[in-house]
Protein backbone atom coordinates (compact mmCIF):
# COMPACT_ATOMS: atom_id res chain seq x y z
CA UNK A 1 0.00 0.00 0.00
CA UNK A 2 1.09 3.50 -0.77
CA UNK A 3 1.50 5.69 2.26
CA UNK A 4 1.52 9.46 2.14
CA UNK A 5 4.46 10.77 0.14
CA UNK A 6 3.82 14.46 0.37
CA UNK A 7 1.21 16.45 2.20
CA UNK A 8 0.09 20.07 2.08
CA UNK A 9 -1.99 21.62 4.81
CA UNK A 10 -3.43 25.07 5.38
CA UNK A 11 -5.66 27.22 3.21
CA UNK A 12 -5.64 24.96 0.18
CA UNK A 13 -8.69 26.74 -1.18
CA UNK A 14 -6.74 29.96 -1.53
CA UNK A 15 -3.84 28.15 -3.21
CA UNK A 16 -6.26 26.42 -5.56
CA UNK A 17 -7.89 29.68 -6.50
CA UNK A 18 -4.49 31.21 -7.15
CA UNK A 19 -3.63 28.36 -9.51
CA UNK A 20 -7.04 28.55 -11.18
CA UNK A 21 -6.64 32.28 -11.81
CA UNK A 22 -3.38 32.02 -13.80
CA UNK A 23 -4.83 30.68 -17.04
CA UNK A 24 -7.92 32.90 -17.20
CA UNK A 25 -5.74 35.89 -16.25
CA UNK A 26 -3.53 35.34 -19.27
CA UNK A 27 -6.56 34.58 -21.44
CA UNK A 28 -8.48 37.70 -20.48
CA UNK A 29 -5.37 39.77 -21.02
CA UNK A 30 -4.98 38.39 -24.54
CA UNK A 31 -8.70 38.84 -25.31
CA UNK A 32 -8.88 42.47 -24.26
CA UNK A 33 -5.45 43.31 -25.65
CA UNK A 34 -6.35 42.00 -29.08
CA UNK A 35 -9.84 43.45 -28.81
CA UNK A 36 -8.53 46.95 -28.16
CA UNK A 37 -6.03 46.54 -30.99
CA UNK A 38 -8.82 45.45 -33.35
CA UNK A 39 -10.97 48.43 -32.35
CA UNK A 40 -8.02 50.77 -32.91
CA UNK A 41 -7.46 49.36 -36.37
CA UNK A 42 -11.10 49.29 -37.33
CA UNK A 43 -13.17 51.65 -35.17
CA UNK A 44 -16.30 51.20 -37.32
CA UNK A 45 -16.52 47.52 -36.30
CA UNK A 46 -16.64 48.50 -32.62
CA UNK A 47 -20.00 46.85 -31.93
CA UNK A 48 -19.14 43.42 -33.29
CA UNK A 49 -15.66 43.41 -31.76
CA UNK A 50 -16.92 44.40 -28.32
CA UNK A 51 -19.61 41.74 -28.55
CA UNK A 52 -17.15 38.95 -29.26
CA UNK A 53 -14.67 40.38 -26.78
CA UNK A 54 -17.20 40.06 -23.96
CA UNK A 55 -18.29 36.58 -24.99
CA UNK A 56 -14.64 35.46 -24.94
CA UNK A 57 -14.08 37.25 -21.66
CA UNK A 58 -17.09 35.53 -20.08
CA UNK A 59 -15.96 32.10 -21.25
CA UNK A 60 -12.40 32.56 -19.96
CA UNK A 61 -13.54 34.08 -16.70
CA UNK A 62 -15.82 31.14 -15.95
CA UNK A 63 -12.76 28.96 -15.25
CA UNK A 64 -11.42 31.33 -12.62
CA UNK A 65 -14.83 31.52 -10.99
CA UNK A 66 -15.10 27.73 -10.87
CA UNK A 67 -11.78 27.81 -9.03
CA UNK A 68 -13.24 30.36 -6.64
CA UNK A 69 -16.35 28.32 -5.90
CA UNK A 70 -14.69 24.91 -5.68
CA UNK A 71 -13.19 25.38 -2.17
CA UNK A 72 -16.64 26.24 -0.82
CA UNK A 73 -18.16 23.17 -2.43
CA UNK A 74 -15.43 20.60 -1.64
CA UNK A 75 -14.79 21.59 1.94
CA UNK B 1 -24.45 30.66 15.60
CA UNK B 2 -27.99 31.63 16.47
CA UNK B 3 -28.40 34.49 14.07
CA UNK B 4 -25.65 34.46 11.45
CA UNK B 5 -26.72 37.63 9.67
CA UNK B 6 -26.46 39.72 12.80
CA UNK B 7 -22.81 38.80 13.29
CA UNK B 8 -21.66 40.86 10.34
CA UNK B 9 -23.81 43.79 11.39
CA UNK B 10 -20.98 45.01 13.60
CA UNK B 11 -22.31 43.51 16.80
CA UNK B 12 -19.17 41.61 17.70
CA UNK B 13 -16.93 42.97 20.42
CA UNK B 14 -13.77 41.75 18.79
CA UNK B 15 -11.18 44.40 17.98
CA UNK B 16 -7.54 44.79 17.18
CA UNK B 17 -5.24 43.96 20.15
CA UNK B 18 -8.11 42.05 21.71
CA UNK B 19 -7.75 38.41 22.57
CA UNK B 20 -9.53 37.18 19.47
CA UNK B 21 -8.42 36.92 15.87
CA UNK B 22 -9.97 38.48 12.80
CA UNK B 23 -13.53 37.13 12.48
CA UNK B 24 -13.36 36.44 8.76
CA UNK B 25 -16.81 36.18 7.22
CA UNK B 26 -17.54 32.93 5.42
CA UNK B 27 -20.48 31.23 3.79
CA UNK B 28 -22.64 31.90 6.84
CA UNK B 29 -23.41 35.38 5.52
CA UNK B 30 -25.39 33.71 2.74
CA UNK B 31 -27.70 31.94 5.14
CA UNK B 32 -30.75 33.71 6.46
CA UNK B 33 -33.32 32.97 9.10
CA UNK B 34 -36.74 32.32 7.64
CA UNK B 35 -39.31 34.98 8.27
CA UNK B 36 -42.48 33.20 7.21
CA UNK B 37 -43.00 29.48 6.95
CA UNK B 38 -46.00 27.76 5.41
CA UNK B 39 -46.77 24.67 3.43
CA UNK B 40 -49.10 24.28 0.46
CA UNK B 41 -50.13 20.75 -0.58
CA UNK B 42 -47.27 19.26 1.38
CA UNK B 43 -44.61 21.49 -0.19
CA UNK B 44 -42.73 23.57 2.35
CA UNK B 45 -42.18 27.22 1.63
CA UNK B 46 -39.93 29.32 3.79
CA UNK B 47 -39.69 32.98 2.98
CA UNK B 48 -36.42 34.67 3.92
CA UNK B 49 -34.67 37.88 2.90
CA UNK B 50 -33.54 36.72 -0.59
CA UNK B 51 -37.08 35.69 -1.50
CA UNK B 52 -38.44 39.03 -0.39
CA UNK B 53 -35.78 40.88 -2.40
CA UNK B 54 -36.64 38.75 -5.42
CA UNK B 55 -40.35 39.55 -5.12
CA UNK B 56 -39.53 43.22 -4.56
CA UNK B 57 -37.42 43.32 -7.73
CA UNK B 58 -40.21 41.64 -9.70
CA UNK B 59 -42.68 44.17 -8.36
CA UNK B 60 -40.40 47.10 -9.21
CA UNK B 61 -39.96 45.83 -12.76
CA UNK B 62 -43.69 45.23 -13.27
CA UNK B 63 -44.75 48.59 -11.86
CA UNK B 64 -42.02 50.65 -13.51
CA UNK B 65 -42.37 49.23 -17.00
CA UNK B 66 -46.17 49.22 -16.76
CA UNK B 67 -46.04 52.96 -16.13
CA UNK B 68 -43.51 53.31 -18.94
CA UNK B 69 -45.20 51.25 -21.63
CA UNK B 70 -48.93 50.83 -20.91
CA UNK B 71 -49.99 54.23 -22.25
CA UNK B 72 -47.33 55.25 -24.77
CA UNK B 73 -47.48 58.84 -25.97
CA UNK B 74 -45.97 60.36 -29.08
CA UNK B 75 -44.09 62.83 -26.93
CA UNK B 76 -42.75 60.48 -24.24
CA UNK B 77 -42.84 61.31 -20.57
CA UNK B 78 -39.72 60.92 -18.44
CA UNK B 79 -40.53 57.36 -17.37
CA UNK B 80 -41.43 56.36 -20.91
CA UNK B 81 -38.14 57.80 -22.18
CA UNK B 82 -36.15 55.72 -19.70
CA UNK B 83 -38.13 52.62 -20.67
CA UNK B 84 -37.60 53.25 -24.37
CA UNK B 85 -33.90 53.96 -24.04
CA UNK B 86 -33.36 50.75 -22.09
CA UNK B 87 -35.42 48.74 -24.57
CA UNK B 88 -33.48 50.17 -27.50
CA UNK B 89 -30.24 49.39 -25.66
CA UNK B 90 -31.14 45.71 -25.33
CA UNK B 91 -32.43 45.58 -28.92
CA UNK B 92 -29.53 47.36 -30.63
CA UNK B 93 -26.56 46.51 -28.43
CA UNK B 94 -27.40 42.93 -27.54
CA UNK B 95 -30.01 41.42 -29.84
CA UNK B 96 -29.24 42.95 -33.24
CA UNK B 97 -25.48 42.67 -32.80
CA UNK B 98 -25.75 38.94 -32.10
CA UNK B 99 -28.87 37.59 -33.78
CA UNK B 100 -29.58 40.31 -36.32
CA UNK B 101 -33.01 41.52 -37.43
CA UNK B 102 -34.43 38.02 -36.93
CA UNK B 103 -33.86 38.42 -33.21
CA UNK B 104 -36.33 41.24 -32.76
CA UNK B 105 -39.04 38.89 -31.55
CA UNK B 106 -36.79 37.66 -28.74
CA UNK B 107 -36.10 41.17 -27.48
CA UNK B 108 -38.92 41.14 -24.86
CA UNK B 109 -37.45 37.96 -23.38
CA UNK B 110 -33.91 39.35 -23.37
CA UNK B 111 -35.16 42.66 -22.01
CA UNK B 112 -36.95 41.01 -19.09
CA UNK B 113 -33.95 38.79 -18.42
CA UNK B 114 -31.53 41.71 -18.47
CA UNK B 115 -33.48 43.84 -16.04
CA UNK B 116 -34.35 40.97 -13.74
CA UNK B 117 -30.70 39.96 -13.42
CA UNK B 118 -29.44 43.53 -13.24
CA UNK B 119 -31.84 44.67 -10.52
CA UNK B 120 -31.27 41.50 -8.51
CA UNK B 121 -27.53 42.11 -8.70
CA UNK B 122 -28.01 45.78 -7.94
CA UNK B 123 -29.76 44.92 -4.67
CA UNK B 124 -26.29 43.91 -3.46
CA UNK B 125 -25.30 47.57 -3.05
CA UNK B 126 -28.65 49.17 -2.23
CA UNK B 127 -28.49 50.31 1.40
CA UNK B 128 -30.94 48.34 3.50
CA UNK B 129 -31.22 45.47 1.05
CA UNK B 130 -27.49 44.82 0.55
CA UNK B 131 -27.82 41.29 -0.66
CA UNK B 132 -27.77 40.13 -4.28
CA UNK B 133 -30.29 37.28 -4.52
CA UNK B 134 -28.37 36.02 -7.56
CA UNK B 135 -25.49 35.01 -5.28
CA UNK B 136 -27.54 32.00 -4.17
CA UNK B 137 -27.10 29.25 -6.72
CA UNK B 138 -30.78 28.35 -7.20
CA UNK B 139 -31.84 31.66 -8.71
CA UNK B 140 -29.24 31.79 -11.52
CA UNK B 141 -29.80 28.06 -12.04
CA UNK B 142 -33.51 28.54 -12.68
CA UNK B 143 -32.77 31.46 -15.01
CA UNK B 144 -30.22 29.34 -16.86
CA UNK B 145 -32.75 26.52 -17.16
CA UNK B 146 -35.27 28.92 -18.68
CA UNK B 147 -32.60 29.98 -21.18
CA UNK B 148 -31.72 26.33 -21.84
CA UNK B 149 -35.33 25.37 -22.56
CA UNK B 150 -35.68 28.44 -24.79
CA UNK B 151 -32.68 27.80 -27.02
CA UNK B 152 -33.27 24.06 -27.19
CA UNK B 153 -36.88 24.63 -28.22
CA UNK B 154 -35.93 27.25 -30.82
CA UNK B 155 -33.22 25.02 -32.19
CA UNK B 156 -35.51 22.00 -32.53
CA UNK B 157 -38.21 24.15 -34.09
CA UNK B 158 -35.99 25.85 -36.64
CA UNK B 159 -33.68 23.01 -37.59
CA UNK B 160 -35.85 19.98 -36.87
CA UNK B 161 -35.67 17.84 -33.70
CA UNK B 162 -32.98 15.49 -35.01
CA UNK B 163 -31.23 17.90 -37.38
CA UNK B 164 -30.59 20.25 -34.45
CA UNK B 165 -28.41 17.66 -32.74
CA UNK B 166 -26.66 16.45 -35.89
CA UNK B 167 -25.91 20.03 -36.98
CA UNK B 168 -24.52 20.71 -33.54
CA UNK B 169 -22.37 17.58 -33.33
CA UNK B 170 -21.22 17.25 -36.93
CA UNK B 171 -20.37 20.71 -38.26
CA UNK B 172 -19.68 20.73 -42.03
CA UNK B 173 -16.10 20.83 -43.29
CA UNK B 174 -14.55 18.95 -40.37
CA UNK B 175 -12.27 15.97 -41.18
CA UNK B 176 -13.78 12.60 -40.27
CA UNK B 177 -10.94 11.71 -37.91
CA UNK B 178 -11.54 14.76 -35.74
CA UNK B 179 -15.28 14.15 -35.55
CA UNK B 180 -14.77 11.26 -33.14
CA UNK B 181 -13.42 13.71 -30.57
CA UNK B 182 -15.36 16.78 -31.65
CA UNK B 183 -18.88 15.32 -31.61
CA UNK B 184 -18.99 14.34 -27.90
CA UNK B 185 -17.26 17.54 -26.87
CA UNK B 186 -19.72 19.66 -28.84
CA UNK B 187 -22.64 17.73 -27.43
CA UNK B 188 -21.42 18.08 -23.84
CA UNK B 189 -20.55 21.75 -24.18
CA UNK B 190 -23.86 22.68 -25.78
CA UNK B 191 -26.23 20.64 -23.68
CA UNK B 192 -24.67 20.39 -20.24
CA UNK B 193 -21.80 22.86 -19.81
CA UNK B 194 -23.59 25.89 -21.27
CA UNK B 195 -26.44 26.24 -18.74
CA UNK B 196 -24.13 25.23 -15.91
CA UNK B 197 -21.48 27.85 -16.66
CA UNK B 198 -24.16 30.45 -17.34
CA UNK B 199 -25.52 29.94 -13.83
CA UNK B 200 -22.14 29.54 -12.12
CA UNK B 201 -20.69 32.66 -13.76
CA UNK B 202 -23.44 34.90 -12.43
CA UNK B 203 -23.59 33.23 -9.04
CA UNK B 204 -19.83 33.21 -8.46
CA UNK B 205 -19.43 36.85 -9.45
CA UNK B 206 -22.12 38.01 -7.07
CA UNK B 207 -20.91 35.64 -4.36
CA UNK B 208 -17.34 36.91 -4.64
CA UNK B 209 -18.43 40.53 -4.73
CA UNK B 210 -20.65 40.24 -1.69
CA UNK B 211 -17.98 38.36 0.25
CA UNK B 212 -15.37 40.95 -0.70
CA UNK B 213 -17.52 43.86 0.51
CA UNK B 214 -18.25 42.01 3.75
CA UNK B 215 -14.58 41.25 4.37
CA UNK B 216 -13.63 44.91 3.99
CA UNK B 217 -16.41 46.26 6.19
CA UNK B 218 -15.81 43.63 8.87
CA UNK B 219 -12.10 44.47 8.75
CA UNK B 220 -12.96 48.14 9.16
CA UNK B 221 -14.96 47.41 12.31
CA UNK B 222 -12.37 44.96 13.60
CA UNK B 223 -9.47 47.38 13.16
CA UNK B 224 -11.31 50.24 14.85
CA UNK B 225 -9.46 50.66 18.13
CA UNK B 226 -7.75 53.50 20.01
CA UNK B 227 -4.35 53.31 18.32
CA UNK B 228 -2.74 54.97 15.31
CA UNK B 229 -2.50 51.70 13.39
CA UNK B 230 -6.10 50.89 14.26
CA UNK B 231 -7.52 54.23 13.11
CA UNK B 232 -5.47 54.28 9.88
CA UNK B 233 -6.26 50.67 9.03
CA UNK B 234 -9.93 51.11 9.80
CA UNK B 235 -10.14 54.24 7.64
CA UNK B 236 -8.27 52.55 4.78
CA UNK B 237 -10.53 49.52 4.95
CA UNK B 238 -13.64 51.69 5.09
CA UNK B 239 -12.45 53.68 2.08
CA UNK B 240 -11.77 50.43 0.29
CA UNK B 241 -15.38 49.38 0.97
CA UNK B 242 -16.62 52.52 -0.77
CA UNK B 243 -14.30 51.96 -3.74
CA UNK B 244 -15.28 48.30 -3.99
CA UNK B 245 -18.96 49.27 -3.90
CA UNK B 246 -18.38 51.36 -7.01
CA UNK B 247 -16.48 48.48 -8.57
CA UNK B 248 -19.33 46.12 -7.65
CA UNK B 249 -21.78 48.33 -9.48
CA UNK B 250 -19.70 47.95 -12.63
CA UNK B 251 -19.47 44.17 -12.18
CA UNK B 252 -23.22 43.88 -11.59
CA UNK B 253 -24.10 45.75 -14.77
CA UNK B 254 -21.44 43.81 -16.72
CA UNK B 255 -22.68 40.44 -15.49
CA UNK B 256 -26.29 41.26 -16.40
CA UNK B 257 -25.03 42.33 -19.84
CA UNK B 258 -22.97 39.16 -20.27
CA UNK B 259 -25.81 36.93 -19.13
CA UNK B 260 -28.15 38.46 -21.70
CA UNK B 261 -25.45 38.54 -24.37
CA UNK B 262 -24.68 34.84 -23.97
CA UNK B 263 -28.40 34.04 -24.04
CA UNK B 264 -28.69 35.99 -27.28
CA UNK B 265 -25.70 34.20 -28.77
CA UNK B 266 -27.13 30.79 -27.80
CA UNK B 267 -30.42 31.72 -29.47
CA UNK B 268 -28.48 32.88 -32.53
CA UNK B 269 -26.69 29.52 -32.59
CA UNK B 270 -30.02 27.71 -32.47
CA UNK B 271 -31.50 29.83 -35.27
CA UNK B 272 -28.70 29.14 -37.73
CA UNK B 273 -26.48 26.10 -37.93
CA UNK B 274 -23.42 27.60 -39.61
CA UNK B 275 -21.53 27.75 -36.34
Amino acid sequence: MLSVIAEVTGSLGAVGYGLAAIGPGIGIGIIFGNGVQAIARQPEAYGVIRQNMFIGFALAEALALLGFVAPFVFK
Amino acid sequence: MANPSSVVAGEFDCHLYGNCGFPAPGTEIFQFNEIVHFSVFGIDFSIAKPTILLLLVSLIIIVFFSIAFLKPKLVPSKVQSIGEVSYVFVRDQISRETIGKAGDRFVPFLFALFFFVFLNNFMGIVPGAQFPATSLFVYPLVLALIVWVTYMFIGMKHQGPLKFFTNMMFPPGVPAGVLGILAPIEFLSNIIVRPFTLAVRLMANMFAGHLLLTVFIVASIYLFSPSVIGILGSAASGLMTVIMTGFEFMIEALQAYIFTLLTASYIAGSLSHEH
